[in-house]
């Protein structure tokens, strides 16, 4: 007989809230994010989820995937929606009418739902305070509609409104920032996450719900559909992403920032894109123009890291 | 009964959302909707209301956050008009579709382009088929009133559906006016505390808002229409109760001098006011005229109205929206099309004017009586409708 | 609630269209999707447990030996717990 050793990954909570039976894709390493999300979130948790594809495989009338009490609204307000109800909660609580409990409130969307169409109703809700998480599933595309391009979506990727021409090399803008807009609003927590890191995941929903106010987390999110990527890759790709500085880990708490997976040496972002169809007619010419640009966004970031923990130790 | 107090009708307003013991307001600043969400805000900042005033970024969050609260269980209040109403209107349709007791005032006003602040009915024609319980209130009792009435409906867990009192802009929210206003106790006994039948809780969780496939969508929409049509019978009697409390008689469809009226004149808000004056001068000339006006738009009272003009040979519509390229003005369509197959129908004559606060006085709506019943000038009603005292 | 196959009538819908069963979507067998089957080889497994984090549909399990496996009636075959186990003691193997 072989004995156990506790892993941070068999020693997870064995409740799920995100259950099986969902209609994800193969290998959607966006289904996997939401179901850490919840487990790391526990069960006084009520999730707010926008359209797009979570909302599309997790709730065919009359059928649920949710343990948790869930609702969906439409696509580009689940800020408010999540708004709502947390301060439905506070007055139902403050005024009797409801029990004092700590219940958490979620709010879940996809990088259109988020960094596109619902980018008012978020800021409204981060300016305005409410103690909730949202959290951005961004999968780099409008998924839901058929993989349309996003102001999420990278540089040189090729989406159905993106599509690689002759002429125009896919999409020709470069990612929105969406987690440095989430910390403009000086917010408690905003970090990034991908379900590749799991337990780095976990640890940030914890710390998000942990604190009062809202909080904001960035997950990277594999497609294998929309990448054009095998399924049993999703996890690996997700890996690069981090390893390669293109979507480097960090979280942001009360204006300081960390880096929480720290990588020596940054791998080459060529080793990132060539493995994903979306990528597959990039010149090495335009690898190249990636390549310093990650760079520099890198570069950016560790100043920030020193300048803020350097403001933090002078405390 | 309460003490009788002037006051502006929108404070009013904001004082019976207070005595309904809101819990959650949220709400986007647009005029003239504004004293209402303003005296709330001070309500709630002055520790006189303990309610959560949430100030959205748009009104589109705002009967978001209405939703969100609702489904938590809170009573919760919105109001808006014109351009927020056309900004959230995705959401007016969620709200009653997710079955949600939502609250709101719409303070009537027209709709873009040119811009106009000024008082019509094109906002409120454009969500007819939304799905809310739909109520006009001519002044500052009945809006007072219908406060308590739209909870207590909308609430009720036979209709469970959102509430919206149609307002005329300035012309009733911005005038200083005697409300008598409710006891306390008054107000408990007659709407009890908010029980959803469904809410977000997780002792118990439920899922709400799930998408449905064309084999049940359907029957989703089926349900919701026959809650919307059976809440008539709560209508009724939350009607009945206001009467006992307040000795004040609301009807769906409100009849004045009907008996004996050749020529019945309908119209919906506070235009109404103004035609009473006008038919009791009529009537004092020997003209037999009346006045009708549908108080409840949806569910609309079709066979109530049908017997309030019964006998009537011509109705003279008075319309203060326009369907462009449409046959007349929103009101007029829909009673045309309810009195569609009777034995003898009245003749329809519909009138759009009021635009935009355009004055329409006492001697007008003689000069539109006069109009649409002198024979000599039939042809002109050839038109399904004509726009009136417009320069040409 | 009424199980897949039956349809509810509008008579049978609560308010809302609010679904009271939490989960009832475990009706649904995801597994008809699979074309590979992921199979352990327990001799190298050292029940870490990172092939049951990895799964995207929560359908590998942890067995009352302490190893994990997956449920069949919804593993969907992506093979995504046999790429990351750190013993390759999963092979996925055609349907
Ligand atoms: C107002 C509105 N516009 C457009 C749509 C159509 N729509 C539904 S989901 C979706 C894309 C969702 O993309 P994203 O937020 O990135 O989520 P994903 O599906 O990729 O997870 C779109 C465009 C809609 N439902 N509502
Ligand atoms: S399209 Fe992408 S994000 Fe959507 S379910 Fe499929 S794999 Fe997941
Ligand atoms: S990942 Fe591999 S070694 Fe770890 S528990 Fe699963 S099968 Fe065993
Ligand atoms: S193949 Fe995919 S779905 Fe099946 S058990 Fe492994 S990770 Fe889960
Ligand atoms: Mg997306």
């Amino acid at each position: 007989m072989k004995t156990k050793k506790p892993t941070p990954y068999n020693q997870l909570s064995k409740e799920e809230f995100f259950l099986s039976g969902h209609r994800a894709c193969q290998g959607c390493a966006e289904a996997l994010a939401v179901r850490l999300v919840q487990k790391a979130a526990g069960r006084d948790t009520i999730v707010a989820c926008a359209t797009g594809c979570m909302e599309i495989v997790s709730s065919p009338f009359p059928f649920t995937s949710w343990n948790l009490p869930w609702i969906h609204v439409a696509f580009e307000n689940t800020a408010a929606v999540a708004s709502g109800v947390e301060a439905g909660l506070k007055a139902l609580m403050r005024k009797g009418k409801l029990p004092q409990r700590d219940i958490k409130v979620i709010a879940m969307a996809g990088d259109g739902g988020t960094s596109d169409i619902g980018l008012q109703a978020l800021s409204g809700a981060l300016e305005r305070g409410h103690n909730l998480t949202y959290v951005c599933y961004d999968n780099e595309a409008y998924m839901n509609t058929g993989i349309q391009r996003s102001s999420a979506t990278p540089f040189g990727a090729s989406t159905t409104t993106s599509p690689a021409g002759k002429k125009v090399p896919g999409q020709i803008t470069w990612k929105k920032n969406m987690p440095e807009i989430a910390v403009a609003h000086q917010i408690p927590y905003v970090a990034t996450a991908c379900p590749s890191y799991p337990i780095d995941l976990i640890q940030k929903v914890q710390k998000a719900i942990s604190k009062p106010g809202p909080a904001y987390i960035h997950i990277l999110s594999v497609c294998p559909t929309g990448w054009r990527i095998p399924s049993n890759l999703a996890i690996k790709v997700g890996r690069l992403a981090v390893r390669t500085g293109i979507f480097p880990l960090y979280e942001v708490e009360d204006g300081i920032y960390r880096i929480t997976q720290k990588t020596s040496k940054l791998l080459p972002v060529k080793e990132y894109l060539t493995i994903q169809g979306r990528f597959r007619h990039l010149t090495e010419e335009l690898i190249s123009q990636i390549q310093e640009r990650v760079n520099q966004e890198y570069e950016l970031l560790l100043k920030k890291v020193a300048m803020t923990q350097g403001e933090k130790k002078e405390e | 009964m309460g003490k009788r107090r002037g006051l502006e009708v929108s404070v009013g307003a904001a004082e019976a959302v207070a005595m309904a013991d809101v819990d959650v307001i949220a709400a986007y600043p647009i005029t003239p909707q504004t004293h209402i969400v303003e005296h709330l805000a001070e309500l709630v900042n002055n520790g006189e209301l303990d309610a959560e005033f949430v100030p959205v970024e748009s009104e589109h969050s705002a009967l978001s956050v209405c939703i969100g609260a609702s489904a938590a269980g809170a009573r919760t209040f919105t109001c808006t008009s014109a351009q927020g109403l056309a900004l959230m209107n995705e959401i007016v349709y969620i709200a009653s579709s997710m079955r949600l007791p939502i609250v709101m005032i719409l303070a009537n006003r027209s709709l873009s382009a040119p811009l106009s602040i000024w008082n019509d009915h094109s906002d409120a024609m454009s969500v007819r088929d939304t799905g809310w319980i739909q109520v006009f209130a001519q002044n500052g009792q009945e809006v007072f009133d219908h406060i308590f009435f739209a909870y207590r409906v909308g609430e009720d867990p036979k209709v469970s559906l959102p509430v919206m009192i149609h307002v005329d802009g300035f012309i009733v929210t911005h005038v200083i006016e005697p409300v008598e206003f409710w006891e306390k106790e008054q107000v408990e006994r007659y709407l009890p505390p908010f029980k959803p039948i469904s809410r977000l809780d997780p002792e118990r969780p439920v899922t709400m808002g799930a998408f449905a496939m064309p084999q049940l969508f359907t029957e989703t929409k089926v349900a919701q229409d026959m809650a919307t049509t059976q809440s008539m019978e709560v209508i009724l009697s939350a009607w009945e109760e206001i009467y006992k409390i307040t000795s004040r008689r609301y009807r769906p469809v409100e009849a004045y001098r009907t008996e004996g009226a050749e020529t019945i004149f309908v119209v919906q808000g506070s235009f109404g006011e103004t035609l009473s004056v006008a038919v009791d001068e009529l009537r004092a000339k020997g003209e037999p005229v009346g006045l009708v006006m549908p108080r409840l738009w949806r569910p609309f009272p079709f066979e109530l109205f049908r017997s309030a003009v019964k006998g009537a040979k011509n109705l003279i519509v008075i319309d203060r929206a326009i369907s462009f390229g449409g046959q007349g003005g929103p009101l007029a369509i829909e009673l045309r099309s309810s009195l569609f197959g009777l034995p003898a129908p009245p003749r329809v004559i519909n009138f759009i004017c009021g635009l935009a606060s355009r004055d329409v006085t006492v001697e007008d709506f003689k000069n539109i009586y006069e109009r649409a019943v002198d024979g000599s000038k039939a042809p002109v009603f050839q038109e399904d409708f004509q726009f009136y005292g417009v320069r040409s | 609630m009424k199980g897949t196959k039956e349809l509810l009538t509008w008579k049978e819908i609560i308010p809302g269209n609010v679904i009271l069963n939490p989960g009832n979507a475990r009706e649904y067998r995801t597994g008809d999707w699979r074309s590979q089957r992921p199979v352990w080889d327990f001799e190298r497994c050292i029940m870490c447990g990172m092939c049951y984090a990895f799964c995207p549909d929560a359908a590998i399990f942890e067995r009352e030996d302490g190893y994990y496996e997956a449920d069949y009636y919804y593993c969907k075959g992506c093979g995504i717990c046999a790429e990351e186990c750190p013993k390759k003691a999963i092979s996925m193997v055609e349907e």
